[in-house]
């Protein structure tokens, strides 16, 4: 008896559709990239990588995403919490809000900001008279990099938290738990892989994001450039060589949190397959 | 310790779940509160628990629940000392089954915390009491459903709570193993001499293991009584119908003959429209028909499991099919077999003028 769906030459047509695909548009990029920062030899490669100004943008970046990482897990839990732990009118639209960053691009994002905390803005004239400047400096990059992250943990959790329910959580108060107890040892053990998971989404967008941060950096080299502006730019200065010696190194930030994400689904199917 | 409600209701937005209600629980009571799903029956339980807050009501009868002397009307559910069994059972997942019973006595404040090694033989003197000892090292998704209700109840005990609350506690576990843990909830009951409360659907479960039944419906209590009384004088229809199964006869009497359809019985009843009741074990099957009473019927279908034979009855003049209980020996006398046509005869009926009025019996020689 054959499966539905399970003839060998649909098979056969699907899977070397799908590996064919992959290497074309996945792949070869990544291979590209590699070997145009290395076309010049690794002596070339290092000279960029550690030129003065990559390494800031490089400390820059990476500053931002350990910044944008906790306020996002904060934010991210509580705003899970409160709408699969508690009934209010305006819950729903309130989940549809979240999704607000990933509908919205993020240039649009990063004009939104600029107008709103600019120094003509409503809120950045106050701020400019207090001599608080949070555009064109790194706070207006942290600024819209948690604007377009913070969906991730939460969308994560509020699926996971609404199927599991709240009956775990009401058990351990009824057997004398506080508040903070219940959290600690009950809630956040069930909740931990989908945290690091959306952690690990988080800081894969926060080192990346280019569009809302290209709108509020100023991109001044050495200050408040990232190190995907910095991609950029080298390349608009016809250095080729140097653009994909940041690229690379973007990459490599990306194949090290996929290959860490990979290592949490395998931990979690292999629980899974214990329990 | 005994429990006190007065007043206690419970509105969710628009939707009423629970009229203000009174209830007294006796100190060492199983009691069963039972009732189809809406009845409220649950509420009540988390109210009692404190997992719910009744309605605030006027001043003149405040909304109060009483443990013992105790007021915890307004006492957190972490300090009402109660033990909760929950529906499905709510196993920490995560936990082992020692840590899952451990749980409710490493949270205790550590003033009052027991030792590591108290501990630990309390939750082991617990597993032993609920048999599963040898199993205190898996997790609950490797036990069975029989086994994960057995961790619930040893985790609520181990906090020694002053009332045990049970939802639906054996609801989701198959006949033989309900059966089982029924029996053995009720020893345990008779030897720690709790206070318990459990919620249930089931009518059998709630008569034989409660002292006294509270029979809801619809927000309301029905009757609050002893399994036996409740079901020898339910107290109006709803809990008549809702005890057991129930034959419908309804037609005109007309001098002391109702009739419906080419079905006669004759009824000690004055002119007009009337509902009969009757019980399957009050409804006899014979080859032949008598001066007072023709009811022909056809047999639809036979089950001869258990004590008695149940026979589905079918006929023109019923709107739904009639069920009768049989003896073996009469089922093997009459040769009982599907799509035969007998004569149902009565034992005995009951009859309620109306929705909240109590029953009246009529025993007929049959």
């Amino acid at each position: 008896m054959q499966r539905i769906g399970d003839a060998p030459g649909i098979r056969r047509l699907l899977i070397s559709a799908a590996v064919i695909l992959t290497a074309i548009f996945l792949l070869l990029p990544l291979v590209a990239i590699f070997s145009q920062a290395l076309s010049k030899g690794v002596g070339i490669f290092w000279t960029n990588v550690s030129d003065a100004y990559t390494l800031h943008a490089i400390f820059l970046t990476l500053g931002v995403a350990v910044l944008t990482i906790p306020i996002c897990l904060v934010f991210g839990v509580a705003l899970a919490w409160l709408v699969t732990r508690f009934a209010f009118p305006g819950r729903r639209l309130l989940q549809t809000m979240i999704d607000i960053p990933f509908a919205v691009s993020p240039v649009v994002a990063g004009l939104i900001y600029l107008l709103l905390y600019g120094r003509n803005g409503w809120v950045g004239g106050w701020l400019d008279t207090h001599d608080i400047q949070l555009m064109f400096a790194w706070p207006g990059i942290l600024m819209v990099t948690v604007f377009v992250t913070c969906p991730f943990i939460a969308r994560e959790l509020i699926p996971l938290m609404q199927a599991q329910g709240s009956r775990e959580e009401e058990a351990a108060v009824t057997l004398g738990a506080g508040g903070f107890t219940t959290f600690r040892r009950i809630t956040l053990p069930n909740i931990r892989w989908a945290l690091l998971y959306g952690v690990i989404l988080t800081n894969a967008r926060a080192v990346g994001e280019f569009g809302a941060v290209s709108v509020v950096s100023g991109a001044i080299r050495g200050k408040t450039n990232t190190l995907p502006l910095n991609v950029q730019q080298l390349y608009q200065d016809y250095n080729t060589v140097g653009a994909f010696s940041s690229a690379a190194l973007l990459a490599l930030i990306a194949l090290f949190t996929l290959a860490a994400k990979a290592g949490l689904e395998w931990h979690a199917s292999r629980r899974e397959a214990i329990a | 310790m005994s429990i006190r409600l007065d007043n206690i209701g419970k509105h969710f937005g628009a939707t009423r779940a629970l009229e203000p209600v009174n209830l007294n629980i006796h100190e060492g009571e199983l009691v069963g509160l039972l009732g189809p799903s809406g009845s409220g029956k649950t509420t009540l339980l988390r109210i009692i628990a404190g997992l719910e807050n009744p309605d605030r009501t006027g001043t003149r009868t405040p909304a109060r629940i009483l443990f013992g002397q105790r007021d915890v009307t307004h006492v957190h559910v972490r300090d009402r000392r109660i033990g909760f069994v929950f529906q499905h059972y709510a196993l920490f997942r995560h936990m082992s089954v020692f840590d899952n019973v451990a749980f409710g006595l490493t949270v205790m404040p550590r003033r009052s915390r027991p030792s590591r090694g108290e501990i630990r033989a309390r939750v082991f003197r617990l597993l032993e009491m609920v048999k599963l000892e040898h199993l205190a090292h898996r997790y609950p998704a490797q036990l069975s459903g029989g086994q994960q209700q057995r961790v619930s109840l040893a985790r609520a005990l181990a906090v020694e709570p002053d009332v045990l609350l049970l939802d639906e506690p054996f609801g989701a576990l198959d006949a033989k193993v309900r059966q089982e843990l029924r029996r053995w909830l009720r020893h345990l009951h008779e030897e720690l001499n709790f206070t318990s409360v459990f919620v249930t659907h089931d009518q059998e479960e709630a008569l034989e293991l409660s002292d006294r039944v509270v029979v809801m419906s619809d927000g309301r209590i029905e009757q609050i009584d002893t399994p036996e009384t409740l079901y020898r004088t339910p107290k109006n229809r709803f809990v008549f119908e809702f005890l057991g199964d129930v034959n419908h006869l309804e037609g005109q009497v007309h001098n002391g003959v109702l009739t419906c359809g080419d079905a006669r019985l004759a009824v000690d009843l004055p002119d007009g429209t009337e509902e009969l009741l009757l019980r399957p074990h009050e409804v006899r099957l014979a080859e032949q028909p008598s001066a007072d009473c023709h009811l022909p019927v056809t047999v639809t279908s036979v089950s001869p499991i258990g004590a008695e034979v149940r026979v589905e009855l079918e006929a023109d003049w019923l709107a739904k099919p009639w069920l009768a209980t049989v003896r073996h020996a009469d089922f093997e006398r009459l040769n009982l077999h599907r799509g035969e046509r007998l004569f149902a005869h009565t034992r005995q009926w009951h009859r309620f003028a109306d929705e909240t009025a109590p029953a009246q019996t009529a025993p007929r020689a049959a």
